[in-house]
């Protein structure tokens, strides 16, 4: 895609976010295109997860320029940005328990009309299926990632911001997730992906940002990813 | 006549009765009580101060304002959950960052001030207001007199508690309520106003202890003291439920008030005492309450 005359979905400019009185992103700034999967790497600590939820305005205090589609969202409630198609899977997954897991699935009200069907989703992970009216903190780790990716599928969201979706994962489901993300981006989503596996994202991404003490310290390319080999081991200690 | 361990049957059908009707209003309060805390996790103590409020505001209406008892049904709740409206923005929205000990503190103040302000004005000694027209008299049942503003009593909060747990536990926006006890800030994530649903939920919890005090007007003295004396036993109830369970506070309201009227038949000494006795042996053995989850 070229950047030039891409339509900007998501730009961060100057963002900086605290919890009480920390101080954790310092500046941030990052641009995410219509259909564009960009994944922010970075090590344990660096500010990756408090940058989603930075943009959902789910930390303490926040300030910067937030753009989501072309509007200013710093100053929004989060359920009002939700409402301009975000949507959001939390590193912590956030299966309700007191639900089964199609009202899990279900729970969320639609955002547009674009939302995928029960039929379409249920064909992307069958074991969802199987396990509709089960209790949702009853699956396993796996099918919890899949509910929790499948919920924001289903409300129609158009970006999609992933908190560290492979971590803990065996390899069969890391694959799994891998073709699902590549099918979500078949179909035009746009995909922030936080992430710790530098393999898994950097087969899927088309640009990667690498986090460091809650600055952008790296803006790497797919296809400069060999010739900055050397820097990307040198952030992520890889 | 026919005699159960030596009590007259209708005797006996008639302390059931009573309560019954007692147990009513024990789960219509622990019933708000338990949606307040599922949600905002706070225990409200001005409870029984807007029970209380809900009698005397139905007292008012027609003494001052000739509003019968109909209306009062219909606005006396709405009156109460605008209040709690009030409360909820101005005050409990503040604090909900803080220790639950200081929203459990407000509202706290909140009683004692309002039923300082009540009793400033109205006095002690009791209101009085007559059992509306339609409801004055009794049913004759064959084996016993029940009457009918009891059985009145007894249909309206069976279909409010009924509502209130249909609402909770089997619609969408009860799923919302539910999830949103467990994982607010993720529920807000889907695009739901959480906020205004937290305030929404505090005026339904007041609002139905608004109603149970209109419904109590008729039948017991209109004071200001009428929601300390009650509510005391409620928060045993909540105890025994389990802290936050709709279904959990519905049963033991109604199960503890019919204990209570078994009690002053057989053993009349201990009626008063029995929900507390009964609360420590729960305590002793399920310390999460009959219906609680154990953390
Ligand atoms: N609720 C919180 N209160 C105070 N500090 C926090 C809170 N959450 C995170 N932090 C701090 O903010 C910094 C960034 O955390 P963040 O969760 O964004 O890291 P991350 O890049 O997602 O890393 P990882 O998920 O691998 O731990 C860390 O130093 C962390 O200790
Ligand atoms: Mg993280």
């Amino acid at each position: 895609m070229s950047e030039s005359t891409a339509l900007e979905y998501l730009r961060v400019t100057d963002l900086h976010a605290f919890y009480g009185e920390s101080h954790i992103l310092h500046g941030i700034d990052f641009t995410v295109y219509r259909g564009e999967l960009v994944t922010l790497l970075g090590r344990n600590g660096a500010g990756r997860t408090t940058t989603l939820k930075s943009i959902l305005g789910l930390v303490g205090r926040r300030n910067g320029s937030i753009m989501v589609n072309g509007r200013e969202v710093i100053q929004w409630p989060t359920h009002r940005i939700a409402r301009l198609g975000v949507g959001y899977c939390p590193e912590e997954r956030g299966i309700f328990s007191s639900l089964t897991t199609e009202e899990n699935l279900t729970l969320p009200p639609r955002l547009t009309s674009e939302g995928m069907s029960l039929d379409e989703i249920y064909s992307m992970f069958p074991n969802l299926k199987e396990r509709r009216r089960s209790q949702g903190t009853r699956l396993s780790g796996g099918e919890q990632q899949m509910l929790a990716m499948a919920r924001i599928l289903h409300t129609g969201a158009r970006l999609l911001l992933l908190d560290e979706i492979s971590e803990g994962l065996a390899p069969v489901i890391v694959q799994k997730l891998s073709e699902v993300i590549l099918r979500l981006k078949d179909r035009g989503f746009t995909i922030v992906l936080v992430e710790q596996n530098f393999r898994f994202a950097s087969t899927l991404a088309d640009r990667m940002y690498v986090v460091e003490r809650g600055r952008i310290a790296a803006e790497v390319r797919k296809d400069e990813i060999n010739e900055k080999q050397q820097l990307l081991e040198e952030l992520l200690g890889i | 006549m026919s005699e159960v361990f030596g009590i007259p049957l209708p005797a006996l059908l008639g302390q059931l009765m009573l309560g019954l009707v007692n147990g009513c209003f024990y789960a219509m309060l622990s019933l708000g009580l338990a949606i307040i805390f599922g949600m905002l996790n706070i225990i409200n103590f001005a409870h029984g101060a807007l029970y209380m409020m809900g009698a005397v505001f139905t007292w008012i209406a027609l003494a001052q304002f000739g509003i019968g008892y109909w209306w009062s049904l219909l606005l006396v709740p709405l009156v109460i959950a605008l209040f709690g409206v009030m409360v909820e923005r101005t005050m409990l929205r503040r604090l909900y960052k803080l220790d639950n000990l200081y929203g459990l503190l407000l509202t706290f103040g909140i009683a004692l001030v309002t039923e300082g302000l009540f009793r400033h004005r109205y006095g002690v000694s009791g209101l009085p207001y007559s059992i509306p027209e339609a409801f004055s008299g009794t049913f004759n049942l064959g084996f016993m007199f029940l009457p009918k503003y009891r059985a009145w009593v007894i249909a309206a909060s069976l279909l409010t508690c009924f509502t209130t747990w249909f609402v909770v536990e089997r619609t969408q926006l009860g799923a919302y309520l539910r999830a949103a006890t467990e994982n607010p800030q993720l529920v807000q994530t889907f695009g739901i106003n959480v906020p205004a649903m937290i305030t929404i939920t505090y005026a339904v919890g007041v609002g139905l202890a608004g109603l149970a005090g209109v419904l109590a007007a008729p039948a017991t003295q209109i004071s200001p003291l009428m929601g300390t004396n009650l509510i005391i036993v409620v928060f045993a109830v909540v105890v025994i439920g389990g802290m936050g369970s709709i279904l959990g506070s519905i049963v033991t309201g109604l199960g503890l008030g019919l204990i209570e009227g078994l009690t002053k038949v057989f053993y009349s000494q201990a009626s008063n005492s029995v929900v507390f006795l009964i609360m420590a042996l729960v305590l002793l053995v399920r310390p999460a309450g009959l219906f609680g989850r154990e953390r």
